[in-house]
């Protein structure tokens, strides 16, 4: 035993202090337990790691029979192995610089407890995800991120943006579920357990299927829970809006770690979907559309956080752009390397915001080079490792990604390049926008204290530097080393294609700033639609919201409700009463009568037994 | 032979949880007027001490099962998880009724003392193995019990409460004591064993019908304690008029002691007979389940919908008892576990609620507690939720386990009607709900004061079992599973 149930279990008691007593205690005790509780967690994460060696076996603790019920049987059981590992790793290691830096962040907000309770919360969630060894426990991690997540999207509640933003979350992130519990049934019909080790040793002996199977079915049921968690295609619409919560919020969960999960899950699942080669399609296709549409998107927004957004959801497009194509391990290789950079984005950018007290429009930013210098550097280290310039950690993760797709299908390789060019473009044109030209707003910069700038550093090394943590390696012993080219003009182009990113970048924004107004003149309709992100929110308004809503009121309130249900209900309950209040004659009060029924009863039951029957 | 007849040591530690209780609730009677005049928290002490001692002996008994004096009583997983249970829900008791005696202004030492006699009888049924031990122990926690339904002796519900509760309970009893003189006529024995194989002999056709009718007997005084119809008559007066701690107890404590004689009873000794007594069992279950929900609907007063409520879930176990399999045994078990949290948790509230002198009782008298109390007003909303059998809840999983045991005995109409009878249920559970959240404050609302501490912690206690049963429910059927499995 390595009591694994230690790793989450440490954050849920921080959680609990902060939650009862947060409110009472001083700020600084407040942040102390809520990043002590994470430090205990990464620490006790690193011991189990090293006491566990090599990992070449699953390490799986079985605690105690969850839920029975007839041959089936949940048992909450935890379990590490090498995917496990790298994601704890991620997990507790940046969760541990996004606490540390939240405390210098929130230190002038409200609420300051409530946050580091939920911030806590979320880490407890995440590791019961990342830990679990059944799909029951992992949907319990699951659920419980969404619930996080929601908690802090709408952490500013009397804000109503940020208060319909956690509800878009959560609504969205429902249709997402209800897909990931149909695969659960659907698994444990077809297999009779949801133990990973169980299913997937069964599943390993079917055969592949040709067209589409159960396996297929469930690997697509799968695949939504994904899209609604990490942002896909078409359930991505809540992660931008859910940019309203605090910026170390946006950092954490919606960068680097809840988002990912459903990367996660697939990988998790490769044995499955390697027998579904119809599903492996659908989760390139989808990651691929998810990378252009996000990216072409993230081409035209002011908002620095909405930039970074649309980003991640382009970024994760890639992920699932990688499992489809069976690259699962370059998959899981981008989760980390995102997870630095992506993290160092946010977080640089929540500096700048916390600089220009609060202000996130670009347009009003400018010269903050050498107003803010530190984290400038950092940022800047974090938009090359995204770029892909090598040979920094986006470089190799994005290669391996673009490399398996080309052997996949060279179509798929030439779209992730233009991809990865608009990725260039945008983070850059973000950089310049900011730091570069003059300053364009009315307030004085200061740069952030060094309880933000720290993990910022910390950040900007590993984002510099990730890529040579060989992931793909570590992970062999799960994942067939998915084939891929091995051609070097196909790495200078990528290469290039990030580098003329960053060239038209620096010509736009810094070398001649009036050509993205006439550009955008000349391309009026096309502007309007990108900057606009498609009319998606405006079309599912239209073709979900507004029918549903309106359907709902006029037919499910008016019509069924009060018509047919409340008459059936009343009918039924004025007759149910006038049961209970022929009950009452039984319940005369007096003793005599009672007396009575009991012989009454006696008579009845002694005569019954004795007469009817027989005995055996 | 006469060396025989002194008990061995292990005997003394089998034993050992009601040894602790009678020597407990003899020292708390004499220390009563011994104590000097203002520290109340004396006696209270010294009754939680004793209870948990006894808790801690009755795990460490379970350590060595086995029969002690002369196979009289019987250890074993289906026994200790009773005893726990017993003396859970005793504790519970003393923690909510500490605060309700004081301000009553009721001396404590008697009640303290009669409590844990009562707990003691309750050890002793549940690890009975032969009728006349059976019968002490049913004794002892009923005499106990009279007393308790009217400690507040001013009080004239609760003369009223304890006269009925006593003259129908000898009345009962009598039925009882008939059948266990019947079945020794029969059988020559008392041993719960001994009269199965007395009754598996072949050749026993013409008494076959003198033991059925012996067990019917029997039936009529367990169907009595657990307030199953048609003998259920007393339980909504007797639970009004008690002072509702005593009335989460009786709802609690004795009532699951009582299922696990029936439960012991019929599954050992008498289970030769099942064909005749399923069916009556099946007709009570479902009668208990319709007169409990149904006359609940009507009720005004809060701890009168409560007894109502009480009667039904005797229903649902009663489910569980008629399905005559070990999986019916663990559900059995496991929902009077959750029962006993939910239930005194409810009771708690009203006791709190209600003042001194048992003012304020009426359903109404809850108006716009979400409002005024938000704490306790949730708190009394998870006990209801739970009631119900919502989701998370020991309600759920335990309601969950008997219709399941029930459909895998086959007995399908009784599932479904169940079922039916759980939804009829939700709706006097969810008016409380609907009149705390959705009405104005009224005066005993507004006049209320704070929880007090003990009751607080009590509360909390109380809620947090009932999500871990509803979260983590194998902690507990686990082991009811194992020892449901009885010693025949």
């Amino acid at each position: 035993m390595h009591h694994l149930w230690l790793i989450p279990t440490i954050p849920l008691a921080g959680s609990m202090i902060n939650l009862l007593f947060g409110r009472r205690l001083p700020k600084i005790a407040v942040s102390g337990v809520a990043i002590g509780s994470v430090l205990l967690s990464f620490l006790w994460v690193l011991n189990v790691l090293s006491g566990l060696g090599g990992l070449e076996e699953a390490h799986i603790e079985r605690y105690f029979t969850w839920i029975q019920s007839g041959d089936f049987n949940v048992g909450f059981d935890l379990m590490v192995d090498r995917l496990t590992a790298v994601m704890l790793l991620v997990v507790t290691g940046i969760g541990l610089l996004i606490h540390i830096y939240s405390s210098g962040y929130m230190a002038h907000e409200e609420g300051f407890s409530r946050f580091f309770a939920y911030l806590n919360l979320f880490m407890f969630f995440m590791l019961i995800l990342v830990l679990a060894a059944n799909y029951l426990v992992l949907f319990v991690g699951w659920e419980g991120v969404g619930l996080c997540s929601y908690l802090l999207i709408g952490f500013y509640y009397l804000k109503k943006s940020a208060g319909d933003a956690g509800k878009k979350a959560f609504i969205v992130n429902r249709v997402g579920d209800f897909g990931f519990s149909l695969a659960m049934f659907l698994i444990v019909v077809t297999f009779g357990t949801l133990d990973f080790a169980r299913v997937f040793a069964q599943a390993k002996d079917m055969p592949v299927e040709a067209g589409v199977g159960t396996l297929t079915v469930i690997c697509l049921l799968l695949l939504l829970g994904a899209t609604g968690k990490s942002a896909q295609v078409p359930l991505y619409v809540w992660l931008p809006d859910a940019m309203e919560g605090p910026t170390p919020v946006s950092a954490l969960i919606h960068a680097a770690t809840m988002v990912t999960a459903g990367v996660y899950m697939v990988a998790r699942s490769s044995v499955l979907y390697l027998k579904a080669p119809l599903a492996m399609d659908a989760v390139a296709i989808i990651g691929l559309v998810t990378a252009v549409l996000a990216a072409t998107i993230g081409l035209a927004q002011n908002d620095i956080k909405k930039v970074f957004a649309y980003s991640t959801v382009s970024q994760l497009g890639y992920m699932f752009l990688a499992l489809g194509v069976g690259a699962f391990s370059a998959g899981i290789f981008h989760v980390v390397t995102h997870a630095f950079f992506k993290a160092l984005l946010f977080l640089g950018a929540g500096s700048v915001i916390h600089a220009l007290e609060g202000e996130q429009d670009m347009r009003l930013m400018g010269g903050l080079r050498s107003k803010i210098p530190v984290t400038f550097a950092t940022i800047f280290c974090a938009a090359v490792a995204i770029a892909g310039v090598p040979p920094f950690s986006g470089f190799h993760s994005k290669d391996e990604i673009l490399l398996a797709a080309h052997h996949h299908a060279p179509w798929m390789y030439w779209v992730g390049v233009v991809t990865a060019g608009m990725t260039a473009f945008y983070v850059f044109r973000a950089i310049f926008m900011t730091f570069f030209g003059s300053y364009r707003g009315h307030h004085h910069p200061h740069e952030s204290p060094w309880v933000m700038l720290g993990p910022l550093c910390i950040l900007a090394l590993l984002s510099l530097g990730g890529g040579y943590i060989h992931i793909p390696h570590f992970l062999e012993p799960l994942f067939p080393l998915a084939e891929s080219a091995h051609e070097s003009t196909l790495v200078y182009i990528s290469v290039a294609a990030g580098l003329a990113g960053i060239g038209l970048a620096w010509l736009m924004y810094v070398a001649q700033p009036g050509l993205p107004d006439a550009i955008s003149r000349s391309f009026r309709g096309l502007y309007t639609l990108v900057y606009n992100k498609y009319f998606v929110d405006e079309i599912y308004d239209a073709v979900i919201v507004h029918p549903l809503r309106d359907g709902s009121r006029s037919v499910l309130w008016k019509g069924i409700d009060e018509g047919v249900i409340d008459n059936v209900v009343n009918g039924v309950g004025r007759s149910a009463r006038n049961v209970g209040s022929v009950l009452r004659v039984m319940q005369s009060g007096y003793i005599r009568s009672y007396a009575t029924w009991v012989v009454l009863g006696s008579v009845i039951v002694v005569a019954a037994i004795s007469f009817l029957g027989g005995s055996r | 032979m006469s060396a025989s007849f002194l008990p061995t040591g292990v005997e003394y530690i089998r034993l050992l949880p009601e040894i602790i209780l009678a020597i407990f609730g003899t020292v708390v009677m004499m220390a009563s007027p011994l104590r000097p005049k203002e520290s109340r928290n004396f006696l209270y002490t010294l009754t939680l001490i004793g209870l948990v001692a006894a808790l801690w002996a009755s795990i460490a008994a379970y350590a060595s099962p086995g029969t002690a004096f002369q196979g009289m009583v019987i250890i074993d997983g289906f026994g200790t998880f009773f005893r726990v249970l017993v003396i859970g829900v005793g504790i519970l008791t003393i923690l909510i009724s500490h605060q309700y005696l004081t301000r009553e202004r009721a001396e404590p030492g008697e009640y303290y003392s009669l409590l844990l006699l009562s707990v003691l009888g309750q050890c002793v049924m549940v690890t009975a193995n032969e009728l006349i031990m059976l019968f002490i122990g049913l004794e002892v926690s009923s005499i106990a019990s009279y007393v308790m339904a009217g400690y507040l002796r001013h009080d004239r519900r609760n003369n009223e409460s304890a006269l009925k509760y006593f003259l129908l309970g000898s009345f009962a009893t009598a039925f009882l004591l008939y059948g266990v003189a019947w079945i020794y006529g029969i059988t020559g024995t008392t041993n719960l064993a001994e009269v199965r194989a007395a009754l598996l002999t072949p050749g026993l056709a013409p008494t076959g019908m003198l033991a059925s009718a012996a067990a019917a007997l029997m039936f009529i005084g367990f169907a009595f304690k657990v307030s199953a119809a048609p003998f259920h008559v007393w339980a909504p007066d007797v639970y009004q008029g008690a002072p509702a701690p005593v009335a989460a107890f009786l709802s609690a404590g004795p009532k699951a002691a009582a299922f696990a004689i029936l439960l012991r009873v019929y599954m050992t000794a008498f289970e030769p007979l099942a064909d005749r007594w399923e069916p009556i069992l099946w007709l009570s279950a479902l009668l208990t389940m319709v007169i409990g929900n149904f006359a609940a609907l009507t009720q005004t007063n809060i701890k009168r919908l409560l007894a109502y409520s009480s009667v039904a879930h005797a229903g649902y176990v009663m489910v569980a008892v008629t399905t005559n399999t070990e999986m019916g045994t663990a559900a059995a078990m496991f929902y009077l576990a959750s029962y006993a949290f939910m239930n005194i948790g409810a009771f708690a509230v009203v006791a709190h609620i209600s003042r001194q002198g048992e003012k304020y009782v009426q359903i109404q008298d809850l108006a716009g507690l979400g409002v005024r109390q938000p704490l306790t007003a949730a708190l009394l909303s998870v006990f209801m939720l739970s009631l119900i059998g919502v989701p998370l809840t020991a309600g759920f999983f335990g309601k969950f386990y008997i219709f399941k045991a029930a459909l895998d005995a086959n007995l399908v109409w009784l599932t479904v009607l169940g079922l039916l009878n759980s939804a009829v249920a939700a709706y006097y559970y969810l008016r409380v709900i609907v009149v705390m959240y959705m009405q104005e404050p009224v005066e005993s609302t507004n006049s209320l004061p704070p929880l007090p501490t003990g009751l607080k912690a009590t509360l909390w206690g109380a809620a947090a079992g009932t999500f871990l049963l509803g979260i983590f429910p194998s902690l507990v059927l686990d082991f009811a599973g194992r020892s449901a499995a009885l010693v025949k």
